[in-house]
């Protein structure tokens, strides 16, 4: 078992024949994700790497393939729209990688996506992966093992850092999630923790957040009063400065609200074991299960 | 992006908000000039992205001409928040009757824009949130249907007891809603929103911050842009597709991914040392970007060791290590370098950068522990 994807997803992927698309759904291949169609209008009927079948649109493609997930690796001027067409096609699960889409694109998305009963991971994430199941994004596979902790992250990089620790040390994952770093998101914390805490293969959790907004926040208090499985959870921006962007668009101390201080007294409050650097994670999950 | 308050006002106005007449100035002689056009008193402003510009004594008042053309002399050229201040606006000065606040801002937590007024106008909207959050009332708007005229009304209403400035003030709602969206900010405030005397509503300052993901397809709004206010390392850095924020430390981070570029910074403090900037190299794999931000880092004097934190995922080992040769090649450092890679292509990585000289580590704490030791020495 696992969250979101599994053995059952049929991934379409929008974007197949770009650059990032094309790159990507070969790491997906290779690594034995379901990759069952790809969209790029005008090269419908080509097949990718005589593999894929690519169709003019998302309808056409989950159609035909019967897809169940869609990955986007399109540009941000077009991602928002390729948001819409996924949902508009009855794809129920809609993982969005594109960074740069405007916030006020995603403040119309959003209660679309809320009215056809799509779920969207992101955008500006990573993706995600359910170790030897299926990979839908670019979450590195080699340095993810099989295993009963679920991960869920804003970040890229720092979560493969967190879960190479995890990995080398004997703790395996059962879904490694990216959430995204951008300030309107499809997935929160809150969505992941509660799909995890109703996952039989799911033993244990470890939420990397950041500096900005409210979302750890909520999380904790969600922990405290819907989890039993223990949480371990690490903050990243304890040295950033107010009132500057760290990269992520939602990595953004405003006046008081957002630190990375606020937030790690919230997860002690709410009995999260908190890591203070990312080689804390081994030795504090060690200490919960 | 910030704009000022001589450019926002200028949005304003475009969108049918009432703003007192005024222009920018760069020298007394202007300011001398604009003044003497509006005629009567006027108020000096520096523009300068920071607030708390009049406690530090950026905006001042003039009777006459000779009087603006001093003030402007005196704030031209002036330091506000680590800020110089090359443009005033001056403005015609506006009896005030009563000062509220207006402002549009994206709510994370309910996704969506709200609308955020206040009869306690003119003072900093985080001060009267924390002091009195009783005066602030929001309202979350729905997208897809805009402000809807009673809405605007009845928050208009809790500001102004007269219909008529009510109305003129919900008005103005309305059209700051059409510019938020129509600009792309991700912030606009009227602050003062002023009643005068004889009745009218207009917007004495306003704010207005601009989503960077749109400015895209906002040229018009990414040509305002002012580089004379941001760090001169910080505009190399967008030119050269680099995400960077100048800190004040010695240690020089150069980090792929901005999550794990803020765990690095954060370790760096965790073992003793003060990083001295951000820097995402981003997930391509481009040697050039290593070799730019290199540049960036090592013009910065203050910086005594460097520190690479990579860890390769769609970025490739041996492309940052390629980079790191070059660079170096091209301008020998002067300060020692602490390199730790590991993942894809960590193997071709290392060879080429034994091959140059270099060693490279692959445990984050280790090269951490290793750089702020090597920048205290």
């Amino acid at each position: 078992m696992s969250v979101f994807i599994d053995l059952e997803t049929r991934l379409l992927v929008q974007g197949i024949t770009g650059r990032d698309g094309s790159f990507h759904t070969r790491q997906m291949l290779a690594y034995g994700t379901k990759v069952v169609a790809g969209v790029t209008p005008g090269k419908g009927g080509q097949r990718f790497d005589g593999v894929v079948p690519v169709f003019d649109t998302v309808a056409d493609g989950a159609r035909e393939t019967r897809a169940n997930t869609t990955v986007i690796y399109v540009p941000a001027a077009l991602a928002a729209s390729a948001i819409y067409e996924a949902a508009d096609a009855g794809i129920g699960l809609i993982v969005c990688i594109t960074e740069g889409i405007p916030v006020l694109d995603m403040t119309k998305v959003l209660p679309y996506l809320h009215e056809r009963g799509a779920r969207l991971i992101g955008p500006n994430c990573p993706g995600l992966i359910s170790p030897t199941q299926s990979k839908v994004g670019i979450i590195p596979g080699n340095i993810c093992t099989p295993g009963r902790v679920g991960v869920v992250s804003r970040s890229g990089t720092l979560t493969y850092e967190i879960v190479h620790q995890l990995s080398t040390n004997g703790f395996g994952q059962s879904t490694c999630i990216g959430i995204g770093g951008d300030p309107l998101i499809g997935t929160n914390f809150i969505h992941c923790l509660a799909a995890f805490q109703a996952d039989p293969a799911t033993d244990a959790v470890v939420m990397i957040g950041e500096i900005g907004g409210t979302d750890e926040q909520q999380a904790a208090e969600f922990v405290q009063q819907g989890m039993t499985k223990p949480v371990i959870g690490f903050i990243a921006g304890q040295t950033a400065p107010p009132g500057r962007r760290m990269g992520h668009a939602g990595a953004i101390i405003s006046g008081s609200a957002g630190t990375a201080a606020e937030k790690m007294a919230a997860f002690a409050r709410a009995g999260i074991s908190v890591m203070k650097r990312p080689a804390d994670v081994v030795p504090l999950l060690r200490e919960r299960v | 992006m910030n704009l000022h308050e001589y450019q926002a006002r200028d949005i304003l106005k475009r969108y049918g908000i009432p703003v007192p007449d005024g222009d920018v100035a760069q020298t007394p002689a202007e300011a001398r000039a604009i003044a003497q056009r509006l005629g009567g008193k006027v108020v000096v402003k520096a523009q300068v992205h920071a607030g708390g510009r009049g406690k530090a004594g950026g905006v001042k008042l003039a009777a006459q001409p000779d009087e603006a053309a001093a003030h402007a002399s005196r704030i031209l050229g002036m330091t506000i928040k680590g800020l110089t201040v090359h443009k005033v606006l001056v403005a015609p000065a506006t009896d005030i009757a009563s000062e509220s606040y207006v402002g549009i801002i994206v709510d994370r937590g309910s996704q969506a824009p709200v609308l955020m007024v206040s009869d306690a106008g003119g003072i900093d909207i985080e001060e009267v949130a924390r002091t009195t959050p009783e005066r602030i009332y929001r309202l979350a708007i729905d997208p897809r249907y805009g402000l809807l005229p009673h809405q605007g009304l009845g928050l208009a209403l809790r500001l102004y007891r007269d219909v008529a400035q009510a109305r003129s003030a919900a008005a103005i709602m309305a059209n700051l809603y059409a510019a938020f969206y129509a600009v792309g900010a991700s912030l606009a405030e009227i602050n003062p929103l002023a009643a005068t005397p004889d009745g009218r509503v207009l917007a004495l300052d306003a704010k207005i911050v601009i989503d960077d993901n749109e400015l895209g397809r906002h040229p018009e709004i990414a040509a305002l842009r002012d580089s004379s206010a941001e760090a001169p390392s910080e505009v190399q850095a967008r030119e050269a597709g680099l995400t960077f924020v100048k800190l004040d430390g010695s240690v020089g981070c150069c980090v792929n991914g901005a999550g794990l570029a803020m765990a690095t910074m954060d370790l760096v403090k965790y073992y003793g040392g003060a990083p001295a900037n951000f820097l995402d190299i981003g997930g391509s794999s481009n040697p050039r970007k290593v070799v730019d931000a290199l540049r960036i880092i090592t013009t910065d004097p203050h910086v005594k060791a460097i520190l690479f934190n990579i860890f390769g995922g769609i970025t490739r080992g041996d492309d940052v290590a390629n980079g790191i040769v070059q660079a170096t090649r091209q301008f020998p450092l002067t300060v020692p370098l602490v390199i730790r890679l590991t993942g894809t292509n960590e193997a071709e990585a290392v060879r080429i950068l034994t091959q140059a000289g270099f060693s490279a580590l692959t445990d984050m704490d280790e090269a951490v522990r290793q750089a702020v030791a090597r920048a205290a020495a």
